[in-house]
């Protein structure tokens, strides 16, 4: 609908004056587009098609765009294999991701509503120091934060993979930003009828924003699911990898299963395939609101 | 009648606030003041614990050996610095690293910026394209990093892209293994990358183009400008302004925090190796340096905070539109 505002306008007056022009150029505009899509999915349709197949079809000398069979059996070989911590690791990073993704939103809204909204002498400051982290790229930090961490004995521990993960700077900042366009007329007039500040966020403020955060909820769980420097830091043991850990392990490692390895990439990949299909317009306004990704 | 209501309620209501007004407001400034840190306290705490917390002790521990120990052992003043600015490793680590950006940021964004125009000009299927181009930005670096290296570019005969050139009698490259003189890994790497990041850009320019006023559009037309590359100069590159710069600047900072990928495709190599992989193997490998690796880091952010400052005077950020 919004998309449609800058399709030009005086379509007939073009047409007329350049009517071929104007259909080789939507040819070749269209040709560019089906293109990309196709070296777009490309990488897609290799992970399923090497997931599925045998391991002679995968490394047979001749390529094939389809497996002569599929197998489906590679799916219970790969959660069954007592060397390839799987399950453990989609449950690692599906606790991670799902703490983290309220945690976030939870401290973020409130710190972003407190400093949108609630007058206290300090505010500015309080508020400049949020600001100064967004500038500290968040990957820089990971030898400080590392070096705390390991001194609170959390090494190889959910705690340590997930706490320092919970306190967003970005959230809280999206939200403040978002917070100072509330319609302050709908918070007086909770006021008025009495509502602390608290009430006033819970009753009125949090139901009348759910979109807003269903659009910060979708890039923190992707960006949550997908994040890989911290997790290797951390997850040591391998009862404590998530999905990247232990894909990443699998790249790495001397003898490999090839079909197993494509297969635990399409399982990785498969919450964030839902996500993207049933959420993408709350995703593409969070992408559009917030502009960063992790 | 509930007009004549309120109206007669809000003087009532501030008159009896005029009176007790010295004890009320003390009352309620305080009521705001315990308010806010209900509200912004839990975060608060957090922030300074896990951010500001340990870079104070990463800027300790940067001016003393601490190996094998989170905890200062000697005071060795700015040894550690020195240390790392003479590094050879870590040096051609951010020379790389600078090429690699001056390269991928202009890159990817054109990238971007053309699928975006094309999208938004697509009558039909628009959004198929969108949500094609951009679901990649839901695939991890690890996942992205293991189909390229173990499928389109794993170097023996029967990866995808041996395979292509086969068929135009080359004979098959070693890609990421990096056994002849030519450095194919780039190739891997900056197509991984364009994968990975364009989907992303693209939604941001693609916002970017909605914001554009169609009257703009009407107005270019009506003064004569020829639809097409005209316009795009002088109407829609105007207009995306903001959203470049902001697109740019981020760029910019993703170049030099490359890891993910860099460690799983190459690993711990002496060539394409990004500043924080090095790092990571200075401060967390068998090495466990972190009077160095903190050095490094504080090193990197400087670097990124001054291109990335630079960069936004050069692009006029924050300068009104």
């Amino acid at each position: 609908m919004a998309f449609s505002l800058l399709a030009p306008k005086p379509v007939g007056a073009v047409g007329q004056s350049s009517g071929p022009r104007s259909v080789i150029g939507t040819i070749f505009r269209y040709t560019v587009l089906v293109i990309a899509a196709i070296l777009f999915l490309l990488p897609y349709y290799l992970i399923l098609r090497n997931g599925l197949s045998s391991e002679q079809d995968i490394t047979s000398p001749d390529w094939t765009f389809f497996p002569s069979s599929i197998h489906w059996e590679n799916i219970t070989e790969l959660f069954s294999d007592p060397s390839v911590p799987m399950a453990g690791a989609m449950l690692n990073s599906a606790l991670i991701a799902i703490v983290q993704t309220f945690g976030q939103l939870l401290l973020g809204s409130m710190a972003g509503y407190g400093l949108a909204r609630i007058p206290y002498k300090h505010a500015n400051k309080i508020f400049y120091a949020v600001l100064v982290t967004l500038m500290i790229p968040s990957a820089v930090t990971f030898v400080p934060s590392f070096v705390l961490v390991s001194s609170l004995g959390w090494v190889s521990d959910l705690r340590g993979l997930i706490i320092p993960g919970l306190f967003s700077g970005f959230v809280a900042f999206l939200f403040r930003q978002f917070f100072l366009n509330f319609p302050i007329e709908l918070e007086d007039a909770a006021r008025v009828d009495g509502l602390s500040y608290w009430g006033t966020f819970w009753r009125i403020v949090f139901p009348n924003s759910l979109q807003f955060y269903a659009a910060i909820a979708v890039i923190t769980f992707i960006a949550a699911w997908n994040s890989f420097l911290w997790p290797l830091v951390i997850g040591q043991d391998p009862s404590s990898w998530t999905v990247q850990v232990a894909l990443s392990t699998f790249i790495t490692a001397q003898t490999i299963n090839l079909h197993e390895v494509f297969l635990g990439a399409a399982v990785s990949i498969l919450p964030l395939v839902l996500v993207f299909l049933f959420l993408q317009r709350y995703l593409v306004e969070g992408v559009a609101q917030s502009g960063i990704k992790g | 009648m509930s007009d004549a209501q309120t109206t007669s309620a809000v003087p009532a209501a501030r008159s009896a606030d005029r009176k007790t007004s010295a004890p009320s407001r003390k009352r309620r400034v305080r009521g705001a003041t315990g308010a806010f840190w209900l509200f912004v306290g839990p975060f608060l705490l957090g922030l300074v614990i896990f951010i500001y917390v340990p870079i104070g002790w990463s800027l300790v521990l940067s001016f003393f050996r601490a190996q094998n120990t989170v905890a200062p052992d000697v005071f060795v003043g700015v040894k550690n610095y020195v240390d790392m600015l003479t590094d050879s490793a870590f040096l051609s680590s951010l020379w790389t690293f600078t090429l690699f950006a001056i390269f991928i940021v202009p890159t990817t964004y054109l990238f971007a910026l053309a699928l975006a125009v094309l999208i938004n000009r697509a009558r039909f299927a628009r959004t198929f394209f969108r949500s094609v181009i951009f679901i990649p930005a839901a695939c991890s670096y690890v996942v992205g990093a293991l189909v390229w290296k173990l499928s389109i570019f794993n170097g023996v005969r029967f990866g995808l892209a041996n395979t292509i050139l086969a068929t135009f009698g080359i004979e098959p490259i070693a890609w990421v293994a990096a056994t002849g003189d030519i450095p194919w890994y780039w190739p891997v790497i900056i197509t991984l990358r364009l994968w990975l990041q364009v989907g992303f850009y693209m939604i941001l320019l693609l916002a970017g183009l909605q914001q554009i006023p169609n009257n703009l559009y009407e107005a270019a037309y009506v003064d004569g400008a020829k639809q097409g590359w005209q316009t795009f100069i002088h109407v829609t590159l105007p207009g995306l302004r903001a959203t470049s710069v902001a697109v740019l600047i981020l760029l910019l900072i993703n170049a030099y925090q490359a890891f993910d990928e860099f460690y799983n495709l190459l690993g711990n190599v002496p060539y394409a190796r990004p500043p924080l992989v090095y790092l990571y193997y200075t401060a967390l490998g068998t090495a466990q340096d972190y009077g160095h690796g903190s050095a490094g880091a504080l090193i990197l952010a400087l670097i990124i905070a001054v291109v990335t400052l630079l960069q936004a005077r050069v692009l006029g950020f924050g300068r009104a539109n």
